[in-house]
């Protein structure tokens, strides 16, 4: 049992110097997460912070100009321009000088003053619709809100409804919030996968596991040496992209650490348990690598990472099942934001336990079936 | 322009990390019109490197290279359209046919297509592959392939034709065959080829050598220049009471022996002085030697230069003396009717022997003849596809772990981790091998004393000079000392004198009483087996003690072949059976 153990440091200690004594892929290990990180921390963002605008005010009564200082007010929205001719709203929007031009049609006060609605224009960039929908959403919001005051004022009576906002977990909707938890699993299932998948691949390329084969160790150590270090290295890594997340993005963590790296180790299990699989198949490391991206598109496409998983198809709906990043997500975001704990997260555990199982047995399988 | 190649104070160095390596130091040569000039030395000496600068391409630090009356530095490109260079790895494009090769390199050359269909007519006769010109060029076996690259290299014939290490790893024959062509190429057009080889024996082919050791040249000369100076040195000892390989392990101890080399049923020795007499008195009276006197030749030469550069002796107590077993004839290894296929490639059909405890036995053959397939599935690294092996009573596929602590196994190719340390690697295969703590630091001291690895503790396996590179594999396979040892082709690639001194350890292992089942190409090392067998394609051709085999091919005459001669006789017989 003593040389049992002795036997596995000695394997998984192999590993780590193969991998750490070599300058690139060192490199692998850390240059790409920190890339990823600053990539998707800071440049991948839904918010729309200075939308750029144009006015085109015709009116020059109270309400249009009531109007024109809210817009200029708001934190998101940055006016540029205060036109005076139809024909320079078309050169603008050309030269993607503005995203949008106001127009407020001369009449606009008036009407407002007896109690019939006034016509504001809004010319939008279409060419990148979903930009365009989200700058249209910031004014309707500005537009809404005068409306309701202005009922209130010349009616006295208050509106039929009123929408209330209260964005419960992420009060301000950042969405950083929402990418960077994500990134915790993507990039240690990224890293995770490929050390795991490069290990056994390139032990077959330089012949050395010949070498390991022809001694008595048996191959259900092999296979735990294997794992370790991806594992190892995961946790490690994630703690630090979770550290970067608490303390330089100010996300609040607000739930059970034990559930967090619980939740942590259970997907690197079967991060593990699939790089092994692909290691146990490949020849050659550009097969690994290769092996390693067949899996981490899909995984990361069907997790949810970015785009929701009711959105899919039912049929793709039942595939996301398989796939422990959707589990580490949901998991990691209800921690951090929700302030989720063990007894909340259950239903996202036991999946992954299991996937992590069959995956690390079938690499076993594999392992013993592949060895030439 | 008398001479096609004049090289002088050439030197040249290469930037390897922070460290710089002198490939070449201060090379002055000249080579003589219309003959072939051999380029002989150890790995690492810097053969390619000089070639490739012939040719242009490399930059040189300082001196001067004329080629063809061009500086090869600064007119590069003309010398490239005057010379041909077959590097080592030829370039064939192994998805092309063997026509479509020749094609391409006659575009290249730019040869008129009028003068093609008799050029290659001649050619594809001269090579033997007129039968194969629609198959693919990576089908061709290696022999072939080599017959191929040269082929191309000859589609124009060249002023001066460049053949880096052209028969490494081919076959007799077909080595025997490229010669033929070679000389016949230099007869006709009177091109100059200047040829580098790992091969001893080639070198007595050539009319003139010069001998490169660590970038520098040694000497030039013509062969029996060479071997001339060793007159009277050389000997031939017999003796009845003791195997060749008890007599060599005696001599190799001895100052005044400075080499001793087991051929046939005894030993050859290069003597320091041209007398004998002291060799014959250090041995006990009970014992009768029979010394004769034989006729250096260009081995001789080589290794008593080479060990007058520094070499030191081989330290060979690395062995510990194992209890002799009462039954020294026990079987260890049965291997019956064993096969492999792959696809409908058939690598091994039909190989059955036997090895017994203590012996060194030899699979011998050319690449591709199924020997490290058959080793694969010994050491239980490859499934049989039919067939029964067992070693040491078990099919180590199938047998508990513990069963490969018996085995001690050393690849072809290197395959410790490049990325670990010597210490590193040796510590990992101590563990792997059921060795912790006090037993494991015993071992690993062991194996830097025994190996001579101390200088290297902390540098990185890759990192190691070729000789060390496998010094330390042989130590890892020794690790747990293990009953039977399996060596694929130990010696390949390694010069002469790296090969002397692996062979003088595993002789020393198998007095000790450990199983060595050793392949091998080298046709010369058979005589360091107990018993082989030859193998081709897939199949034994014989098996026996190396003398049995000679004299499978001896004709009438008195004179014994070598192993070589032994071996072409072997296949062009099975030729004609088939």
């Amino acid at each position: 049992m003593n040389h049992s153990f002795l036997l596995i440091i000695a394997l998984a200690l192999k590993e780590f110097l193969a991998l750490l004594r070599d300058k690139s892929s060192r490199f692998v290990l850390i240059g790409p997460p920190i890339a990823q990180l600053l990539v998707f921390g800071y440049a991948a963002n839904y918010d729309l912070d200075n939308i750029s605008v144009a006015i085109y005010n015709e009116d020059p009564g109270i309400a249009s100009r009531e109007l024109v200082s809210r817009i200029e007010g708001s934190p998101n929205i940055n006016v540029l321009y205060t036109i005076e001719k139809e024909s320079e709203i078309r050169p603008l929007i050309d030269n993607r000088d503005v995203l949008l031009v106001m127009h407020i049609d001369s009449q606009f006060s008036a009407n407002i003053a007896i109690g019939e609605s006034g016509v504001v224009q809004l010319l939008l960039d279409g060419r990148n619709s979903n930009t365009a929908m989200i700058a249209l959403n910031y004014l309707r919001d500005i537009i809404l809100v005068l409306n309701e005051e202005w009922r209130y004022q010349n009616l006295s009576q208050a509106p039929p409804a009123i929408i209330e906002e209260r964005a419960w977990y992420n009060e301000n909707l950042h969405s950083q919030w929402f990418i960077i938890t994500g990134i915790v699993g993507l990039l240690t299932l990224v890293v995770t996968l490929i050390v795991t998948a490069l290990s056994v691949a390139r032990e077959r390329e330089q012949g050395t596991f010949d070498q390991l084969l022809v001694t008595p160790v048996h191959p259900f150590y092999i296979l735990i040496g294997k794992a370790l270090p991806g594992l190892l290295i995961g946790l490690i890594e994630g703690a630090a992209i979770i550290g970067l997340a608490v303390w330089w993005f100010d996300i609040p963590l607000r739930g059970s650490l034990f559930a967090l790296y619980l939740g942590l180790f259970l997907f690197l299990l079967s991060a593990v348990g699939v790089g092994l699989m692909i290691s146990a198949i490949c020849i050659t490391q550009q097969q690994a690598v290769l092996g390693a991206f067949l899996f981490l598109v899909p995984a990361v496409i069907l997790s949810g990472f970015a785009t929701p998983i009711a959105n899919m198809p039912d049929m793709v709906q039942l595939l996301t099942w398989l796939d422990p990043l959707k589990y580490f997500l949901v998991i990691i975001r209800s921690v951090f934001l929700e302030g989720g704990g063990l007894g909340l997260l259950w239903p996202q555990f036991w999946p992954m336990v299991i996937i992590a199982l069959l995956s690390l047995a079938m690499a076993g399988w594999l392992f013993k079936h592949r060895m030439y | 322009m008398s001479f096609p190649v004049e090289v002088s104070d050439l030197s040249k160095s290469f930037k390897s990390g922070a460290r710089s390596i002198q490939a070449l130091e201060n090379v002055n040569f000249k080579l003589s019109r219309g003959q072939v000039t051999g380029l002989i030395g150890p790995d690492g000496a810097g053969k390619t490197t000089l070639m490739r600068v012939l040719c242009g391409l490399f930059p040189i630090d300082t001196g001067e290279v004329k080629v063809l009356g061009l500086n090869a530095t600064t007119d590069a490109e003309e010398v490239q359209s005057k010379v041909s260079y077959m590097p080592q790895r030829f370039g064939l494009y192994e998805d092309l046919s063997v026509q479509e090769n020749l094609d391409l390199y006659a575009d290249l050359k730019g040869l008129a297509v009028e003068k093609r269909a008799e050029c290659y007519q001649t050619l594809m006769h001269l090579t033997g592959l007129a039968p194969f010109t629609d198959r693919l060029a990576g089908k061709l076996s290696g022999g072939m392939k080599q017959k191929l690259g040269l082929a191309c290299a000859l589609v124009v014939p060249p002023e001066l034709l460049l053949l880096d290490e052209p028969t490494v790893g081919v076959d007799p024959v077909s080595r025997r065959e490229l010669w033929e062509i070679v000389y016949q190429q230099v007869e006709e057009t009177g091109m100059t080829v200047l040829l580098s080889t790992a091969y001893l024996d080639e070198a007595e082919r050539c009319a003139e050598v010069i001998l490169l050791h660590e970038g520098k040249v040694i000497n030039q000369g013509s062969p029996e220049q060479f071997s001339e100076k060793l007159q009277g040195k050389t000997w031939l000892i017999e003796s009845e009471q003791l195997t060749p390989r008890q007599l060599q392990l005696a001599l190799s101890k001895r100052a005044d022996v400075v080499d001793a080399l087991i051929a046939n049923e005894g030993v050859r020795v290069i003597s320091g002085s041209t007398e004998v007499a002291s060799i014959r008195k250090s041995f006990p009276s009970s014992i009768e030697l029979k010394i004769s006197a034989v006729t250096p030749i260009f081995e001789d030469a080589f290794i008593s230069l080479l060990k007058k550069q520094g070499l030191h002796e081989v330290k060979t107590a690395i062995a510990r003396h194992k209890e002799k077993t009462e039954n020294a004839n026990e079987v260890i290894i049965e291997v019956d009717n064993l096969q492999r296929r792959f696809g409908d490639f058939i690598a091994v059909n039909d190989v059955s022997f036997t090895v017994k405890r203590g012996e060194i036995f030899g699979l011998l053959g050319a690449n591709g003849a199924g020997k490290s397939t058959t080793f694969r599935m010994l050491c239980g690294l490859l499934p049989l596809s039919a067939g029964e092996l067992s070693v040491a009573g078990v099919d180590l596929r199938h047998a508990a772990d513990q069963a490969r602590q018996k085995v001690g196994y050393m690849a072809q190719k290197f395959s410790l981790y490049g990325n670990l340390s010597v210490i590193q690697n040796l510590r990992f295969y101590a563990s792997a091998y059921g060795l912790f703590k006090e037993k494991q630091k015993e071992r690993i001291e062991w194996a830097i004393e025994a190996f001579e690895l101390g200088d290297y503790r902390q540098a990185n396996a890759k990192e190691l000079p070729l000789g060390y590179k496998q010094r330390l594999s042989f130590a890892v396979a020794l690790m747990h000392e293990p009953d039977i040892l399996f060596l694929d082709e130990p010696t390949s690639g390694v010069d002469p004198l790296a090969r002397r001194e692996f062979w003088a350890r595993t002789n020393e292992l198998a007095e000790s009483g450990v199983t060595v089942l050793v392949t091998t190409h080298f046709m010369d090392e058979a005589n360091y087996c107990d018993r082989l067998v030859i193998m081709a394609s897939g199949t034994v051709l014989a098996q026996g003690t190396p003398l049995e085999m000679k004299k499978l091919a001896q004709s009438d005459s008195e004179v014994l072949p070598t192993m070589e001669e032994a071996f072409i006789y072997l296949i062009e017989q099975q030729g004609e059976d088939g």
